[in-house]
């Protein structure tokens, strides 16, 4: 029986910055010292604070260290684990008073405003021992499910609580099961969608790596609910974590008789086989994804007949996001009246967001639907770095939009999001400060759709390359102003006129940065400028004579030798040779090199 | 998994593994001083007798036990404090297993003071 528990992130981000040999210096110190009875070493999830990893939990007294290196394990395990004092130097700066006291982790900034539903588990259990999930109340909803209601009260439920498709389209989930149901086959499908795709949204990997079970079991109960006993998760090959967690977590449920036939001798069965997506954007669109399971080329096809009627093999189907599964089991076991009594409107219960972009802490947040942005932006994440003034969000990805600092107190929800031309979509947030190009960062999202346009329909596949060969000519510098006209009309011909999701929305970071940054795009046409000195060829560095002392340290660094000058003589730039790499100004120790 | 007994039979058996990593900090705090002194004076089977018993109990969900470091008074360990919330610190003193096995049953089960091993009692304040 052990006297304290430590918990090490086993998350992506936590492992990419070394977490598994803190893990194996840990278990190793750990027996040196003789604690192997006293003390035991968790792997978990994601905790979310991944800028902090890798990071790690000692229990009972829920002490956060952050950044730990193999070589501070001992001290650790001497100091903490055996003598019980926190090694302050290593525990999470903002968790430690100016006096030295160390905090609970959810007393916070960071924490302090999150409401973990979702993410209820991602960081506290071992995601590879079912027991640790059973034993936070895990698969009591699907034992409540399956003996005390009818799938009708079950739908009821979901319907009631008010959760929406958390992957991005925010359709209403009760009633995408309660549209399927009825439908009557000799063969249902339950799907699972974790082909995460947007660049810097991780909250679904977050969860299958953190809590897999939470998801086998909402699916069992979506199974139980519209008469299903077969599932597929359609999960991203780059999440090796993920699916290695979804296998042992499979096979674990399988073990305890939790999947499989006659679940809790209800007579109900239900299966659920793994699928892995080859990195294909546009398979996160439901209708290409079922296609992708099938085995054929992950293409969208037109809607009617939907997938509640004719979806996996031509069965009636429903398709459901991680994170929204995740929200299901708490649902069933704390009530629909609890769910619904956290957001606003017509936004009920928590959203995950991915924070990333210039922002202090990065890493992933929970939030009740309808919190401030500013709160996230300042409270949770701590603002942006080295004092830069916050200039616009970006949410929902490449299918998004941004939200400028003006909107900074709007309420993040559905449809407050909306009415700003805004997504909030699977919950990416990049957040942009003043050094960041507005009409750069459409052209980013731009080249990502259309790289993943998958070209079956003409809009998508030569409206989005048009579109971005207009803007590549605006950062160049040689754009005009009927260029801008002509950008915004494809921009809405792409939208009206796409197939799919991918293409109805892949317009939108143009849409919504010419709405509120038009004047950024207007500086690169008419003045050849880009106020955040991003765009290169738009830039020019020049040396000021007055201040130049003539010590050739900007001419030696200069890789293209385009800077040329006598010692102790004033330098001169050549334009035509400068490839705007900024290092000569790095360099300089006068200040003489400026940038416009 | 044929009966809800039997997932309710496995959640028992992890509740005291799960309740140590519950963030709520109202409830009953044992700690024992394990500093080098404490340690030399035996504090560590104290505090692993603590920690065994109020998981064996079944009392992990209201009592955490954790260590802390040198409380200042050498010669009285190993000693233990237990904060209660509304009611004043205890401090026992000169602890072995023996005794701590004593304050979990009637301190921390029952909620009566082993009022012979505290400091007050031996006329220390």
């Amino acid at each position: 029986m052990y006297r304290s528990h430590v918990l090490i992130c086993g998350g992506t981000g936590c492992t990419s910055s070394g977490s598994q040999k803190v893990r194996a210096a840990l278990i190793d110190e750990i027996r040196k010292q003789g604690l192997e009875d006293e003390v035991n070493v968790v792997e978990t999830g994601c905790h979310g604070l991944c800028e902090q990893g890798p990071v790690m939990v000692v229990y009972p007294d829920s002490t956060f260290y952050a950044q730990v290196k193999p070589e501070d394990v001992p001290e650790i395990v001497t100091e903490h684990l055996l003598k019980g004092r926190p090694v302050t130097r290593l525990v999470y700066n903002e968790a430690v008073t100016d006096e030295g006291k160390v905090l609970s982790l959810n007393d916070t900034d960071f924490y302090k405003k999150q409401v973990r539903v979702a993410l209820r588990n991602c960081g506290v259990i071992d995601p590879e021992n079912i027991e640790e999930y059973i034993g936070t109340g895990g698969y009591q909803a699907l034992g409540k499910v399956l003996t005390e209601m009818t799938p009708d009260q079950v739908i009821q439920e979901v319907l009631d609580s008010g959760l929406r498709g958390r992957g991005g389209g925010g359709f209403p989930t009760g009633l995408k099961w309660k549209l399927c149901a009825p439908n009557k086959a000799d063969q249902k499908f339950v799907c699972c969608n974790a082909d995460e795709g947007d660049p810097g949204a991780f909250m679904d990997r977050s969860v299958l790596e953190g809590d897999p079970h939470s998801v086998l079991e909402a699916m069992a109960i979506a199974g139980y609910a519209i008469g299903a006993n077969q599932g597929y998760i359609y999960v991203r090959a780059e999440y090796p974590i993920a699916v290695k967690r979804l296998e042992i977590a499979i096979k674990q449920a399988h073990e305890y008789g939790l999947l499989g036939e006659d679940i809790f001798g209800t007579g109900f069965n239900f299966d659920i086989g793994l699928r892995l997506g080859a990195g294909a954007f546009v398979c996160g669109e439901e209708t290409a994804l079922m296609r992708s399971i099938e085995g054929k080329r992950g293409e969208p096809r037109p809607r009617p007949p939907f997938p509640a009627v004719k979806g996996l093999f031509d069965k009636p189907t429903i398709l459901n996001n991680v994170e929204t599964y995740a929200n299901i089991p708490e649902i069933i076991n704390r009530g629909a009246a609890w769910f619904a009594s956290m957001g606003v409107g017509k936004s009920k219960g928590t959203k995950v967001f991915a924070l990333g972009g210039t922002i202090t802490n990065t890493g992933l947040v929970e939030i009740p639907m309808g919190t401030p942005l500013r709160t996230i932006i300042e409270d949770i994440g701590g603002g942006c770095p080295n004092g830069k003034k916050f200039k616009a969000v970006q949410t929902g990805g490449p299918s998004g939009g941004c939200i400028p600092a003006s909107y900074i107190d709007i309420p993040v929800d559905y449809d407050h999001l909306a009415e700003i031309g805004c997504i909030i979509g699977s919950g990416g947030m990049i957040v942009m400060d003043e050094d960041n190009c507005m009409v750069d960062i459409a052209k980013f999202f731009l080249e990502f759709t259309v790289d993943e346009s998958c070209g079956k329909c003409t809009a998508c596949r030569i409206g989005t390359r048009r579109m971005l060969e207009i803007l590549e000519k605006i950062t160049s510098g040689n754009g005009t102003m009927e260029d801008l006209d002509k950008l915004e009309q494809l921009a809405y011909y792409v939208k009206n006129n796409s197939l799919c999701g991918l293409g109805q929305t892949a317009p939108n970071p143009v849409i919504s940065t010419l709405k509120f940054f038009r004047d950024e795009y207007i500086a690169h046409i008419v003045d050849k400028k880009c106020p955040a000195h991003v765009c290169k060829s738009l830039l020019q560095y020049t040396i000021d004579p007055a201040k130049c002392k003539g010590c050739t340290a900007c001419a030696r660094q200069c890789p293209a030798s385009a800077i040329s000058g006598k010692v102790k003589e004033p330098h001169v730039i050549d334009q035509s040779k400068c490839i705007k790499c900024g290092a000569c100004m790095a360099t300089c120790k006068f200040g003489a090199i400026s940038r416009q | 998994m044929k009966s809800l007994a039997e997932l309710q039979a496995i959640r028992e058996k992890m509740k005291n593994t799960m309740s140590m990593r519950d963030e709520d900090a109202s409830g009953i705090r044992v700690v024992v001083g394990m500093a080098t002194c404490g340690i030399a004076a035996g504090a560590r089977p104290v505090l692993n007798e603590f920690a065994k018993l109020v998981q064996e109990k079944g009392l992990s969900d209201r009592v955490k036990v954790s260590q802390t470091g040198c409380i200042g008074l050498c010669q009285y360990e190993p000693i233990v404090e237990v904060f209660e919330p509304g009611r004043e610190k205890v401090t026992y003193i000169k602890m072995d297993a023996q005794k701590a096995a004593e304050v979990v049953e009637r301190h921390l089960e029952a909620g009566h003071v082993v009022e012979k091993y505290t400091m007050a009692k031996s006329g220390l304040k």
